[in-house]
């Protein structure tokens, strides 16, 4: 029973640990990146990737319990509502933004797949 | 045997002078005091040279970093000293740390009888079994009235200044440039059907467990406020206005603020006079219970909620 204890610890330090660096690049990439989306993506992914590694550690700690259902409810409510904020300050800076194009480069959707594909084709030759 | 006063007589009396101003016939500050429209400033053409003068002087000789050897030291000194002042004070704040009680000692000056007196009596007083709800919501109903009062005064305030006439609205939907943000954006639509009526059953179960669990009043009106907000924001004010205009906006808010304050002085006035109060505290930990606690948290959440949709929507567009 003692070795299961310690594999939920490990795995709770793991999550964690893993939840708090990813906090941590967030607000380093907060302060570091200058253009609006590339700071949007990185806090979106705190928002979303490094809460959800804290709470998924802190559930796994606490054991089946009802604080543990509250948790994942916390997590789901998280997951609805961050990327549709990140998605919404997207939106209004495609539309208010006039000097966007200096900073990024704008693909149809049909050029992006081509060259998702383009990409794939390369890094098979590659290996 | 009566006379009737004459015109001039009677029109010295106080009682004249009191209904003319209650028939609104008179304004009493015109002729009383001294009325000039305000004159446009101008600035002479010799001040302005003065000042610039000065400036100028002001410039090159006082703030000259680089040849003022007084400032320099003193820019020096006064960073050194700005150092030595906060970490001073981080001591001494740190040294007065170690003198106070430790946590949950039994001797601390805050384990007084006041505190004991709210936890070992509040359940029998009030009937709720949220100690802290019911300590704000009936012993110091006075205090949270106020507060109330506040959120009314503050949107009344934002009101005056930020109000604009229905027909404006109307007029400037298209020129002004709320245009730009994304409008029926079909992501946000589907997330705020699915997360608003939960927002909103929280605030409302928040709001009537006030009571029993941790909450009250001000943390569910919140709860829905921001709710309305989010339900603004994916489907526009067209939606919200069916519902939520400035006729049920005025309805609610002084229906909550009239009630609030009636139960309140009806509660202290039996209460301090040791009659018999007929508000039934009910059975403790049922959701019908805890006297007063239970309408005057219902009031003060719809107050609380009004408040925050109104600050939204009187920013965002000058109206309800």
């Amino acid at each position: 029973m003692a070795a299961i204890e310690w594999i939920r610890f490990g795995i709770v330090i793991v999550l964690l640990v893993f939840g708090m660096s990813i906090f941590f690049l967030e607000i380093f990439g907060v302060y570091r990146f200058k253009f609006v989306l590339n700071r949007m993506q990185i806090a979106a992914t705190g928002d979303t990737l490094g809460i959800g590694l804290c709470l998924i550690g802190l559930m796994v700690a606490n054991g089946w319990d009802a604080t543990t259902a509250k948790l994942a409810l916390v997590i789901v409510f998280l997951w609805c509502a961050s990327p549709v904020s990140s998605h919404m300050i997207a939106r209004l800076e495609y539309t208010t933004d006039q000097t966007l194009l200096e900073n990024c480069r704008m693909v149809s959707m049909e050029e992006a797949e081509k060259e998702a594909v383009r990409k794939g084709d390369g890094e098979d030759a590659d290996i | 045997m009566s006379h009737i006063r004459k015109q001039s007589e009677y029109e010295k009396t106080f009682a004249f002078h009191f209904f003319r101003w209650l028939g609104g016939e008179k304004d009493a500050f015109m002729g009383n005091m001294e009325m000039h429209p305000q004159k446009e400033y101008a600035e002479a053409e010799t001040t302005i040279e003065e000042r610039l003068r000065d400036r100028r002087q002001a410039l090159s000789e006082v703030y000259d970093r680089r040849h003022n050897k007084e400032l320099k030291f003193f820019n020096v000194l006064y960073k050194c000293m700005s150092v030595v002042f906060c970490i001073a004070l981080v001591f001494v704040l740190v040294y007065m740390v170690s003198y106070l009680p430790s946590v949950g000692a039994e001797d601390k000056p805050t384990n007084n009888i006041v505190s004991e007196t709210y936890i070992s009596d509040g359940l029998k007083d009030t009937g709720a079994v949220n100690i802290v709800t019911g300590m704000i919501l009936s012993y110091r109903a006075f205090d949270t009235f106020g507060e109330t009062n506040v959120l009314f005064i503050a949107t009344c305030c934002v009101m005056i200044m930020l109000m604009v006439d229905e027909d404006k609205i109307r007029e400037n939907k298209e020129s002004n440039d709320r245009g730009f943000e994304p409008k029926n954006n079909l992501i946000l639509k589907k997330v705020a059907t699915l997360i608003v009526p939960l927002v909103f059953l929280f605030g409302i179960y928040i709001i009537l467990n006030g009571h029993l669990s941790p909450g009250g009043g001000f943390s569910g009106g919140a709860m829905i406020g921001a709710g309305m907000i989010l339900y603004v924001a994916a489907f526009g004010f067209d939606k919200t206005e069916k519902f939520f205009n400035e006729k049920v906006y005025k309805c609610i808010k002084v229906t909550a603020l009239i009630c609030y304050g009636c139960i309140v002085t009806y509660y202290f006035l039996t209460g301090a006079n040791g009659l018999e109060s007929i508000i039934p505290l009910g059975k403790a930990g049922k959701i019908l219970s805890g006297g007063i606690t239970l309408p005057i948290n219902i009031f003060v959440g719809s107050e609380v909620a009004c408040t925050m949709y109104a600050f939204y929507a009187l920013f965002r567009r000058g109206g309800l």
